[in-house]
This record gives C-alpha cells, sequence and structure tokens, in this order.
C-alpha cells in the first residue's frame, strides 16, 4: 500500500507533465492542423536557454523567465513564422516531415552548441521526503503536480471563462464562421502557438530536474504526448488532460507491478485498443470532415 | 512515360550500373544502402503516394524482415526461402495490423503503425532467447546464388540492384495490370474510385500490406549488406526518413522513392564536409526543401516541365495524398 501510494504520487507528477506538452499539442491541432512531431524537442530545449542564462550569472528565478521568454519566441513566433506558415497550404504531410527535420535539427543544436552530456538542472525546491501513511513521497513531485496543476487550471481558465478564451475555441472548431463573426483567426491561431511554447517551457522546467537536461529528452517526451492526445482525444484540452494522466500513472504502475522490460509497451496497448474502441479518444468528438 | 522519361530511367540505370566500378568500398557501401532502402520507400510509396495512408511503421518492418532472414539463414535455411518468409510474414503482419486500423477513421493507421514501431522495437530488445537483445545478431552471411557469391561488395551491390530492379519492375507491372489501376485510381480520386464500385478500403489494405512486404523484402536485403543488426537500427528514427525519402522525392510519382533514397543517402554525407554539424545542415536543408517544392523533387521537376511546354498555361494542381481524402 505504502509503495502504492508513492508510485501512484510520482506517476500523478510524471502525468501532469505529460498534460502539459499534450495540451499544447492539441491546442496546435486543432487551431492549425499541425502536427508537431518536434513537440519533445521543445521541451527539451528551454531547459538549456534556462541552463545557459545561468551560465552567465543570472539567478534561477530569473532565468526561468528568460526561458519562457526565449522560449515564446524561438518556438512560438518564429516557428510559426519560418517554418508553419508557408507551409499550411500545402496540406498536412510536407509539414509533418517538416516537423520532423526540425526536431532533428533541435536535437543537434543543443548537443553540438551546449553537451551530449546530461547537465544537472536546479529543482524548483530543495527535495525532502514527506511521511504519509507510511508511504515515502517527495516534496519535489507535490511541487511538480502543483505547478502543473496550477497552469493546466489557469489555462482553463483562460480558454472557458474570458472573451478570448472563447474566441480561441471558436477558431479552434470553426474558422470560417469565427472570421465571420469578426474574431481575428490569424492572431487566435499565433495565440495558441504562444501558449504552446509557455506550456512546453514550463514543463521543461518541471522535468529536468528530474530527468536532468539532455539533448535526447525529447524522443520519450514527445511520444508520450502524441499518445496522450491521441487516447484523450485529439480534438479536445480535457481529453488531452486525462490522457497524460493515464499515461503517467500506468506508466509507474506498469513498471513496478507488471514487468518494467515492457513499460513502454502497455501505453502502446491502451493506444491501440482506444483506437479500435473509441476511435475520438475518450473524451474526443467525433470530427465531421468537409470533403 | 514521356521520351524524356525514358532518356532519364536509362541514364540513370548506365548510372548505377557503371557507379561501382569508380567508388571506394566506402560508397559501394552507400550505393547498396541506397538500393536496399529505396526498396523499402517503393513500398511506403504505394502505401502513402497511392493509398493516401501515413505509415510510420515501415522500419519496423524492414527490422522485422532482417531479423527473419538472419536467424533462419543462421538457422541453415537457403537464403532465398528466408527472403520470400521475411516479404510473406511482413505482409501477413501488415494486413492484420492494417485491417482494425483502416476500419475506423483514415488517418488512425498512423497512430496504430507509430505504436506498432515502438512495440516491434520493444520485443526486439528484450526477448533475448530469439534475437539475443542489445548485442544483435552478428556475421550475417551474404547469400550464394548458383555459385556465385556474393561476399564482396561489389558483387553485393550488383545483387540488391537486381533485387531492386526486380521488385520495381514488378511493382511497375502491378500497378498497369487491370488489377492494380485500382491504386492508381485511389491515388487521383478517391471518391470517384468508390462511386466506380471499387471497394476503396480493400484496396487501401492491399496497398499497405503490400508496402509492408516490400519493407520485408528490403530489410532482406538489409542484414546481409551491414552483417549485423541490432534493436537500435530499427527505431522511429528509421520510420521517419523512410517517409522522408517519400515526400523528399515525390509521393505518388513511381520514381520518387528512387531520388528520395538517394538525397536522404547521400545528403548527410556530404553535409559531412560541416563536421559535426553534418546532421543540423542536413536538417535545415530538409526544411528548406520543403517549403520550397512540397511536392517532392519530381514533383518540382514536373512543374517545370509543364511550364516550359506549355507556356502560358498553369501548371495543373498535383493532387495529393493529404488534400484528396475525402
Amino acid at each position: 500500500m505504502a509503495s502504492f501510494i508513492q508510485l501512484l504520487v510520482s506517476g500523478l507528477a510524471t502525468g501532469a507533465i505529460y498534460a502539459l506538452i499534450a495540451v499544447g499539442f492539441t491546442l496546435l491541432w486543432q487551431t492549425s492542423q499541425t502536427i508537431n512531431f518536434a513537440q519533445g524537442e521543445f521541451v527539451m530545449l528551454p531547459a538549456f536557454f534556462i541552463l545557459e542564462s545561468m551560465y552567465l550569472g543570472v539567478p534561477f528565478w530569473l532565468s526561468a523567465l528568460i526561458g519562457i521568454a526565449l522560449s515564446i519566441v524561438i518556438l512560438g513566433l518564429l516557428f510559426k513564422f519560418l517554418i508553419v506558415d508557408p507551409m499550411l497550404k500545402h496540406g498536412v504531410l510536407p509539414l509533418v516531415i517538416s516537423t520532423i527535420a526540425l526536431s532533428l535539427f533541435l536535437k543537434e543544436s543543443a548537443k553540438n552548441f551546449y553537451s551530449s552530456q546530461a547537465q544537472p538542472f536546479p529543482a524548483l525546491v530543495p527535495s525532502t521526503d514527506l511521511h504519509f501513511l507510511g508511504a515515502v513521497v517527495s516534496t519535489q513531485s507535490l511541487v511538480v503536480l502543483a505547478v502543473a496543476i496550477a497552469t493546466v487550471v489557469a489555462l482553463h481558465l483562460l480558454l472557458h471563462k474570458t472573451r478570448l478564451g472563447r474566441s480561441m475555441q471558436a477558431t479552434a472548431q470553426n474558422p470560417t464562421l469565427a472570421r465571420i463573426l469578426g474574431i481575428p483567426v490569424r492572431r487566435m491561431v499565433l495565440y495558441t502557438f504562444l501558449i504552446n511554447a509557455v506550456l512546453v517551457a514550463v514543463a521543461s522546467i518541471l522535468i529536468s530536474p528530474i530527468y536532468l537536461a539532455k539533448f535526447t529528452n525529447g524522443e520519450t517526451l514527445g511520444l508520450a504526448a502524441f499518445l496522450a492526445a491521441i487516447i484523450g482525444g485529439f480534438n479536445q484540452v480535457r481529453g488531452a488532460i486525462l490522457g497524460g494522466f493515464i499515461l503517467g500513472i500506468l506508466d509507474n504502475l506498469s513498471a513496478a507491478y507488471i514487468s518494467s522490460q515492457y513499460r513502454g509497451a502497455f501505453p502502446l496497448l491502451i493506444l491501440i485498443a482506444v483506437i479500435l474502441l473509441r476511435p475520438q479518444g475518450l473524451l474526443g468528438r467525433i470530427e465531421e470532415r468537409t470533403v | 512515360m514521356s521520351r524524356l522519361g525514358v532518356i532519364a530511367v536509362v541514364g540513370a540505370a548506365i548510372f548505377a550500373i557503371a557507379a561501382p566500378f569508380f567508388l571506394k568500398p566506402f560508397g559501394i557501401y552507400l550505393i547498396s544502402m541506397w538500393t536496399v532502402l529505396t526498396v523499402a520507400a517503393i513500398g511506403l510509396n504505394l502505401t502513402l503516394g497511392y493509398a493516401g495512408q501515413v505509415s510510420m511503421a515501415q522500419g519496423a518492418f524492414i527490422g522485422i524482415g532482417a531479423y527473419t532472414v538472419a536467424l533462419l539463414t543462421q538457422a541453415g535455411w537457403p537464403y532465398p526461402v528466408a527472403f520470400v518468409c521475411a516479404g510473406s510474414l511482413c505482409f501477413v503482419i501488415g494486413w492484420g495490423l492494417g485491417y482494425p486500423a483502416l476500419r475506423v477513421q483514415h488517418h488512425y493507421l498512423a497512430f496504430v503503425t507509430l505504436a506498432f514501431s515502438t512495440l516491434v522495437f520493444l520485443v526486439l530488445r528484450n526477448e533475448e532467447w530469439l534475437t539475443h537483445g542489445v548485442y544483435g545478431i552478428s556475421g550475417i552471411a551474404r547469400p550464394t546464388l548458383f555459385g556465385w557469391s556474393t561476399g564482396k561488395p561489389r558483387d553485393f551491390y550488383f545483387f540488391s540492384l537486381g533485387t531492386l530492379t526486380v521488385l520495381a519492375a514488378a511493382t511497375w507491372w502491378m500497378l498497369r495490370s487491370p488489377w492494380g489501376r485500382a491504386f492508381v485510381a485511389l491515388r487521383e480520386n478517391p471518391l470517384r474510385a468508390q462511386s466506380l464500385g471499387l471497394d476503396t478500403r480493400r484496396y487501401t489494405l492491399m496497398a499497405f500490406a503490400i508496402g509492408s512486404g516490400l519493407g520485408g523484402l528490403s530489410g532482406a536485403l538489409y542484414a546481409p549488406l551491414v552483417q549485423f543488426i541490432e534493436p537500435n537500427s530499427f527505431v522511429l528514427d528509421l520510420s521517419f526518413n523512410l517517409l522522408l525519402m517519400v515526400i523528399v522525392g515525390g509521393s505518388g510519382y513511381f520514381f520518387g522513392p528512387f531520388v528520395g533514397a538517394l538525397i536522404a543517402v547521400l545528403l548527410p554525407e556530404w553535409a559531412r564536409i560541416t563536421e559535426g554539424y553534418y546532421l543540423m545542415v542536413y536538417a535545415a536543408m530538409i526544411m528548406g526543401m520543403m517549403a520550397f517544392c512540397p511536392y517532392g523533387v519530381l514533383g518540382m521537376v514536373e512543374r517545370a516541365i509543364k511550364a516550359v511546354t506549355m507556356r502560358g498555361d498553369p501548371p495543373t494542381p498535383i493532387l495529393h495524398a493529404e488534400g484528396t481524402s475525402p
């Protein structure tokens, strides 16, 4: 029981991070039909912005802000204007290839310009253990969970309670109608790219103390976000959140109780089951595509 | 095929036959790799370019084919039998994988194949009794056919070039047979194909299964070429790379995979003059290429030829795999 609680808490913590990444992923898909295969690398990179800034003597909190700002500029603005915009009119596939190439580019950049070695990354709080019902739970997991949930709640409020958020939703659901209603569709699409950049930067700050900052981090994270988005429902923010948590918990529990060698296989089996039984994802709507 | 096309193909064939006599062993290895990957890319082009389905498991099928051949030949089976087994096994697996995925929505095959690709890697790595796990299988022998040993690099190159030619000719013939013309119909206008009574779902599945089978045959060539296989060679990166070959060459064009594979094999090697940055340069080139010719090299060539021959007329838009899905 004690170990179960421990696994559950760390599963929730990883799940919350997966959820952040997956939400950004689905946002891009909904508003601009961008399947971002570099999403994992987007999470890997901000950690290096922050490390570089700290190397120049800037304190951690300020470096974190600089990291988020750089992420908005590079992974939000530049990504949209240099890569997505020129390709969008050619359909989904060329853009998929381009983001695959981008993921290779970012990975190699981090390796060449920083280091191929895993870099220690400062945690938000000093790691101490809390004892709870006989289980040992690290404060770090709890802080990760709290920050991730706060971010998701903030995003939820933004999307559902503000005029801006509703405009963004309208853009995602029906761009033509949104344009007729006077919503600046192009600007709304741009905002989702900026939000995605913030989400990946936050995820990067949360996950790097646990996994260390390494140029290959994006491979597993990108796959996890992809799986979470499909399991939960590709066209729903709620779905991506649910998918992220399912994936995080499943990953931890199956590794402990079933087989650590095949821990990577369980999410995939769930994925295949979801596709067969509920192809729109657990919380997704059936997508109606126009011919 | 136009006269220009015939000249281009004959020229390329002469070049492919003459090339190994002017290259060092590493160069011969590279062009052998090109022949091997082209086989897999032709298969993927059938899935992607004709049936419009994105498969992210072509690398995994190469892996299955390579392991099948390695294990069977080391168990004493003759190479041709192992070769056929590799292709058939992948065809059957492809059929089984595509059946449920294509029953639901059309773009779900991409996700299922992505998951499948990772599962194959896990099985190859973990089932040590069968695959030797991370240690891989080494010392895979190159086949001897009718007394002709393909042990030397140049001999093996001609063997795999020959296999490529036979498989490409078979695919060419298939696409022109009454049965295979349905694949072209599927590419040109799936909606019309369906209304003419074609069972498009069945043909889509067939295209995926045949494409996977060709992936297996490519693996059957891959194993004796590199002579050492391990699970890490067949991760998602390889599948992505194959996808890239098909799109960069021009998806839906018969000769697209030949061009795409050539670019994907040679470009990183040429970019090596930039030392450690070569993969960055390669990635940047691909991004640039996608921005300026999203229909691939052959798509661009076709437009250029049309622009020259039919001056004034705007080039007809080429139906694209994704854009045509109903």
